[in-house]
């Protein structure tokens, strides 16, 4: 017997080949200049789509594991976690770089006055440090606690990433919203199964020392 | 080697049964692996091309129109920049009674019926009639107008329209005194234009003019493009061009033109009066509030390039609003 393979070692490889296939395809079409009369503005919006998708799959993680008892989604979360940060950042340098193409004096305007603008900007901003502290050497680093806590930021990068995605549309935003619906169902239930685990904590603990001692057998 | 029978491989090639196992397990792996790469990439695709603004046109796709030849005279008012594209101009529309994306009109425009189709001009005018399209074409012979088009979202196109002076129809319709403003109404068909079964918009679309932006020579009434008659997500069979103003005051298929005393609502202005204004015209120094007015991109060119005040008509029309704060025209 050689050493003990992780289970579902097919998952994470085939994650991320297809996270890189709507890259290929953009590329794709952009070099055979099929991506419609606008591409700047198609591949932008593509961009900024695929950000927002991965990192509601990223935060959809630990949910679907409370639901279902399964572990693999926490085992690729890091995986959809970068990837976010790494298409929010292909969708902010296509911004900058060749739809307004260094225009420095729009840029300013953008981030102190468009409030849709400041917050996909806020928004990407928060993913960055995530993204940076993503390693196991930073949570040995930083601390469990520590990290976790920061590590929440991703759920405030979802909220400004969805009102960005609202302000953005013009008229119809009922896809924004679906995504806004999906987000606010995540939250519901990590906040359900807090409440619950406390319950069941606290019914656990002696009634006048409350400590944190969660392993006392029941 | 003349032997027929395989011969049994060395006991030093075969694979010994651990080895054997664990290929079989990769395989499977790999096969799995290349499966949720496979899902996964289609999903995403799939996801991306569905959303809002995401579309790629389908442009070229079936009876694609021909490149019509080069126009040959240009009259004073057109632009000698190269016309944009015919596939483009066709294939990237706002008209929100067909879809909000832009490759929404050219996809489901071919439910709007052009024929019968009558146009009425009523209100302060000497005598108010309804005419048929094909009479009130003949009424004003088409000429060829090459115009700068700015969408207020910050891009632009040129494009070569066929029609007519807004002025020579109000001549026409002969107004009364009283007639200060010019009000347009598009066609109110929920079974042929789908949207208008939602209420994304107050239907039906209404836009409006003064009457001294009404008879500018460069108002035009437009009834075809690239010398063919209008492909219907264009607007067909008659629309409003303003070049100097926002691609948005060039109301499509028109079905009433009305002279009022006071200034006509508008749908833009209806819908957000902070963000699109009764003038609308263009002006790169006032900021839309979600981006910045100063430059444009011109479809299927890469750079961008300035925005000039009234689209770059402001010798023809910058008079007309002479003593009127210029912030306030936007």
């Amino acid at each position: 017997m050689g050493p003990r393979r992780p289970p579902l070692p097919w998952l994470k490889p085939g994650l991320f080949a297809g996270a890189l296939v709507p890259l290929a395809v953009l590329v794709w079409r952009v070099a055979h200049r099929t991506l419609g009369a606008d591409a700047v503005a198609i591949g932008l919006n593509q961009l900024g789509y695929l950000a927002l998708v991965f990192l509601i799959a990223a935060l959809g993680c630990t949910p679907l594991k409370i639901l279902t008892g399964w572990t693999w989604p926490i085992r690729v979360r890091r995986m959809l976690g970068l990837f976010a940060a790494f298409y929010a950042s292909l969708h902010f340098l296509t911004y900058v770089i060749i739809d307004q193409q260094f225009d420095w004096r729009i840029l300013w305007e953008d981030v102190t006055h468009r409030k849709f603008m400041i917050v996909g900007f806020l928004a990407f901003l928060t993913l960055l440090p995530l993204a940076w502290t993503s390693t196991d050497a930073s949570v040995r680093r930083l601390g469990f606690k520590r990290w976790k806590a920061l590590h929440r930021l991703a759920y405030v990068a979802g909220v400004l990433a969805v009102i960005h995605f609202i302000w953005r549309v013009k008229l119809d935003a009922h896809v924004p919203f679906i995504w806004a619906a999906i987000l606010g169902a995540l939250f519901l239930i990590r906040i359900a199964d807090a409440i619950r685990s406390r319950r069941r904590r606290r019914a656990r603990e002696p009634v006048t020392r409350p400590t944190l001692d969660v392993g006392t057998p029941g | 080697m003349s032997k027929p029978e395989t011969p049994e491989p060395p006991s030093s090639e075969v694979t010994p049964e651990p080895l054997y196992l664990r290929r079989r397990e990769f395989l499977k792996s790999a096969g799995l692996g290349v499966l949720t790469a496979a899902a996964t990439g289609a999903g995403l695709v799939a996801l991306t091309e569905g959303g809002p603004g995401l579309a790629h046109a389908a442009g070229g796709k079936g009876n694609a129109a021909p490149e019509p030849p080069p126009l040959k005279v240009l009259g004073r008012y057109s632009t000698d920049e190269p016309p944009t594209r015919y596939d483009d101009i066709t294939h990237y529309n706002n008209f929100y009674e067909f879809g909000t994306d832009k490759t929404d009109p050219a996809a489901n425009a071919g439910t709007l019926k052009l024929r019968p189709w009558t146009v009425t001009i009523d209100g302060l005018v000497k005598k108010p009639l309804t005419v048929d399209i094909d009479q009130l074409l003949k009424w004003f012979p088409l000429e060829e107008r090459i115009y700068r088009m700015r969408c207020v979202e910050a891009w632009s196109m040129v494009i070569p329209w066929l029609g007519f002076q807004l002025a020579d129809l109000v001549k026409r319709a002969e107004p009364l005194g009283s007639a200060k403003y010019v009000a347009f109404q598009t066609l109110l068909d929920p079974s042929q234009m789908p949207l208008q079964k939602t209420h994304i918009l107050e239907w039906p679309y209404v836009e409006g003019l003064r009457m001294d932006e009404a008879t500018q020579p460069l108002a035009l009434l437009a009834a075809g493009l690239y010398g063919k008659a209008l492909p219907n997500q264009n607007g067909a069979p008659l629309r409003l061009v303003v070049p100097w103003k926002y691609g948005f005051k060039g109301i499509k298929s028109i079905v009433k033109i009305s002279f009022v005393e006071k200034q006509p609502p508008t749908t833009w202005s209806i819908e957000g009066p902070r963000e699109y204004g009764f003038y609308a015209n263009v002006n790169p120094a006032v900021s839309h509030p979600r981006w910045s007015q100063a430059t444009e991109r011109r479809i299927g060119e890469f750079e961008r390039r300035k925005t000039l005040p009234f689209n770059g008509y402001g010798s023809e029309v910058a008079q007309l609003y002479a003593g009127l704060d210029p912030k306030t025209l936007y």
